[in-house]
C-alpha cells in the first residue's frame, strides 16, 4: 500500500511537469478560463449595475458558471491526454510495469484536480477587481465545492476516453457530451421552461447537480440544503468509475 | 542432461474473436541465448511474446517462465523479467531520466541508471525529452527501461523496426552485451538478417504455427543444402569438367562465368580440386551459401516481405 501511495506521489509529479511542458496545454486549462471569467465579469459582473438597473443575472450565476467551466476544461483536457497516451501505447508500456493501473489513472485525477485548484486560484486574484467579491462568500467551501464537481465529473472522462475512437476524436466527442450538458445545467435559463420529461431528466443530469451545488455555495447555502446535488454527482461517480472499469481500453 | 529451459511454451493457442493469432506454438528457450521468433508481420509473434510476459490470457496451452505462470506469478515475474514493447511510445515531454527514474522506483533492486544510461550511449540525453530522440535513441532507451531491475529475461519485440542499418548494428551489439551478462533473450523479428546475425536459435512463425526451430545454420543445412559456387575462367574446357564433378547437379554459364549448384556437403571442395587438378585459372572465385531468406521461402512458399 505504502509503495502504491509513493508511486502514485512520484507518477502525478511526473505527470505535472509534463503537463506544464506543454504550453497550449497549460494555456488552455489555466490563461482561457481565466480571461473568459474577466471578459464575462466585465460585461455581465456587479460592477455593470448601476443606481437605475440591477445586475444581469447572468453576473449572479457567473462563479459557478467558470468554476463549471474549469471542470469542463478538466475533462478535455483528460479524455484527450488518455486517448493520446493510449494510442502512442503509452498506457501498454506503463501497464508492462509493476504500477497498478489503478495507480496511472489516479494519477492523472490528481494532477486535472490541482490544475483546477491553482486555475480558481488565478481566476479569483485576477477578477478581484472586475468582480469584487462579497465577504460572506464562503471561499473554502466553495473552492472544496469545485473541486468536488471536478473530480465527479472527471469520471465521466473515462468512459468518454473508452468510447473515443482516436485522439483526433477526443475533444469534439468530450464537447459533444459536454456542452448540451451544460446548456441544461440551468445556469442560462430556469429548467422550469423545459416540458416536463426533460425537466425530469436536465434535474439529473451531473452538470445540473454542479452548477446547482456551486450557485447555492456561492450565496452562502448550506451543504446540507444541497444533499440532493451531492448525491447527483456521487452517484455519477460510481456509475461512471463502474463503467469505465467494464469498458476502459488500454490499447 | 540439458539445463531447465528458462522459458518453455507448449501448445500456446491465442484468438482475438475469431481471428486466430496464434494456433498452436511449442519452442523452449535455454539459458543465455538470444532466441528469434521469426516471421512475417501478422504471424502471432507478438501475440506469443505478450502471452509470454503475462501481458495476455493464453487461450489453450501452457507458459512457463523461470518456472513461474506468467499470469498467476505476474508480481514474482516483473521482477525477473524486462519487456520492450513493440511501437511503445512514452510521454512526449518526459525526460529520460525521469523515465529511468520513474522505472526505477516500481522495483526493489535496481542497477545505476546512469551507468545504464552511458553503457547505451545515452549519457548525453539524460536531460532530452522523448519527443527529441531518434528513433535509435528511443529504442535504446527502452532497452534501459527493460534492465533497470537487472533481470534474468528479457523480452525484445521487434526491436530495430523502422531503423536504419548503422543504428540497428549499434543495437544489435547491445543486445548481445546483454547475453555476456549472462542473460537469457527472447525476440521477435521480420528481418530475415537479424534473425541470422543476433540469434543463438530461431523459430520460424507462420500464420500462428512454428514451422521449424533451430541454429540457423542448421535450419539452412536441413531445408537448403543446396550450394552454390560461382566463378570467372577463360579456360574453354571448364564447362565440360565441372560438369563431371560428382554431385554437380547444374552448370550455368553466362560468358565467362559458370554457376555451380549441388547438393553434395563436399560441393565447395570438390570445386576446388578440380579447378587444381586441371589447372584451370580463375579471374573470379566465390561461393553462394542459402541464407534463412531461402529457408523461409522453402519452408513457406513465399517470401517474407510478400
Amino acid at each position: 500500500m505504502t509503495s502504491m501511495l509513493r508511486a502514485l506521489v512520484k507518477l502525478t509529479w511526473l505527470e505535472l511537469k509534463i503537463f506544464i511542458r506543454e504550453p497550449l496545454g497549460f494555456i488552455g486549462s489555466v490563461a482561457i478560463p481565466v480571461l473568459l471569467f474577466v471578459v464575462l465579469a466585465r460585461v455581465f459582473g456587479p460592477r455593470v449595475a448601476t443606481a437605475t438597473r440591477a445586475a444581469p443575472a447572468f453576473g449572479q450565476v457567473l462563479p459557478a458558471f467558470s468554476a463549471l467551466f474549469i471542470a469542463m476544461g478538466a475533462v478535455t483536457s483528460l479524455v484527450t491526454i488518455i486517448s493520446i497516451y493510449r494510442e502512442g501505447g503509452i498506457l501498454k508500456r506503463l501497464r508492462a510495469t509493476p504500477l497498478s493501473p489503478l495507480v496511472i489513472l489516479a494519477a492523472h485525477v490528481v494532477v486535472k484536480l490541482l490544475l483546477a485548484a491553482a486555475t480558481l486560484a488565478a481566476l479569483a486574484l485576477a477578477g478581484r477587481r472586475v468582480y469584487p467579491i462579497d465577504a460572506a462568500v464562503p471561499l473554502g467551501s466553495f473552492a472544496i465545492a469545485v473541486l468536488f464537481t471536478t473530480w465527479s465529473i472527471l469520471s465521466i472522462g473515462f468512459v468518454i476516453a473508452s468510447i473515443v475512437p482516436t485522439a483526433r476524436f477526443a475533444q469534439p466527442i468530450a464537447a459533444l457530451i459536454l456542452y448540451p450538458m451544460i446548456a441544461l445545467s440551468g445556469l442560462f435559463f430556469p429548467l422550469d421552461v423545459l416540458p416536463g420529461p426533460a425537466t425530469a431528466l436536465a434535474r439529473v443530469l451531473p452538470l445540473t447537480a454542479g452548477a446547482s451545488l456551486l450557485n447555492g455555495i456561492w450565496k452562502g447555502e448550506s451543504w446540507l440544503a444541497h444533499g440532493a446535488d451531492v448525491i447527483v454527482l456521487s452517484a455519477t461517480f460510481v456509475f461512471c468509475l463502474a463503467l469505465s472499469s467494464r469498458v476502459f481500453r488500454w490499447e | 542432461m540439458p539445463p531447465a529451459p528458462v522459458i518453455r511454451v507448449s501448445g500456446l493457442h491465442k484468438a482475438y474473436g475469431r481471428t486466430i493469432a496464434v494456433d498452436d506454438v511449442s519452442f523452449d528457450v535455454q539459458p543465455g541465448e538470444i532466441f528469434g521468433l521469426l516471421g512475417p508481420n501478422g504471424a502471432g509473434k507478438t501475440t506469443t511474446m505478450e502471452c509470454v510476459g503475462g501481458l495476455r490470457a493464453i487461450d489453450r496451452g501452457s507458459i512457463a517462465v523461470l518456472g513461474l505462470d506468467p499470469r498467476r506469478d505476474i508480481r514474482a515475474l516483473q521482477r525477473r523479467v524486462g519487456v520492450q514493447l513493440q511501437q511503445a511510445q512514452l510521454q512526449k515531454r518526459i525526460k529520460v531520466w525521469e523515465a529511468v527514474d520513474l522505472w526505477a522506483s516500481l522495483y526493489p533492486k535496481t542497477v545505476d541508471g546512469d551507468a545504464l544510461l552511458a553503457r547505451l550511449g545515452l549519457a548525453d540525453k539524460r536531460n532530452a525529452w522523448f519527443m527529441t530522440l531518434s528513433g535509435g535513441q528511443k529504442q535504446r532507451l527502452f532497452i534501459a527501461l527493460a534492465l533497470i531491475h537487472d533481470p534474468d529475461v528479457v523480452l525484445l519485440d521487434e526491436l530495430t523496426t523502422g531503423l536504419d542499418p548503422q543504428a540497428r548494428r549499434a543495437i544489435w551489439d547491445m543486445v548481445r552485451a546483454i547475453r555476456e551478462r549472462g542473460k537469457t533473450v527472447l525476440l521477435t523479428t521480420h528481418l530475415m538478417e537479424e534473425a541470422e546475425k543476433l540469434c543463438d536459435r530461431v523459430a520460424i512463425i507462420e500464420r500462428g504455427r512454428v514451422v521449424d526451430a533451430g541454429t540457423p545454420v542448421e535450419l539452412v543445412r536441413r531445408h537448403c543444402p543446396e550450394s552454390t559456387v560461382v566463378l570467372t575462367t577463360a579456360d574453354e574446357g571448364a564447362e565440360a569438367r565441372l560438369r563431371a564433378i560428382p554431385g554437380v547437379d547444374t552448370v550455368v554459364r553466362r560468358g565467362q562465368e559458370f554457376t555451380v549448384r549441388g547438393h553434395h556437403a563436399d560441393l565447395v571442395t570438390r570445386v576446388i580440386q578440380c579447378l587444381a587438378a586441371h589447372q584451370i585459372q580463375v579471374a573470379d572465385f566465390r561461393t553462394v551459401l542459402p541464407t534463412l531468406e531461402d529457408v523461409f521461402l522453402a519452408l513457406t512458399g513465399h517470401s517474407i516481405r510478400d
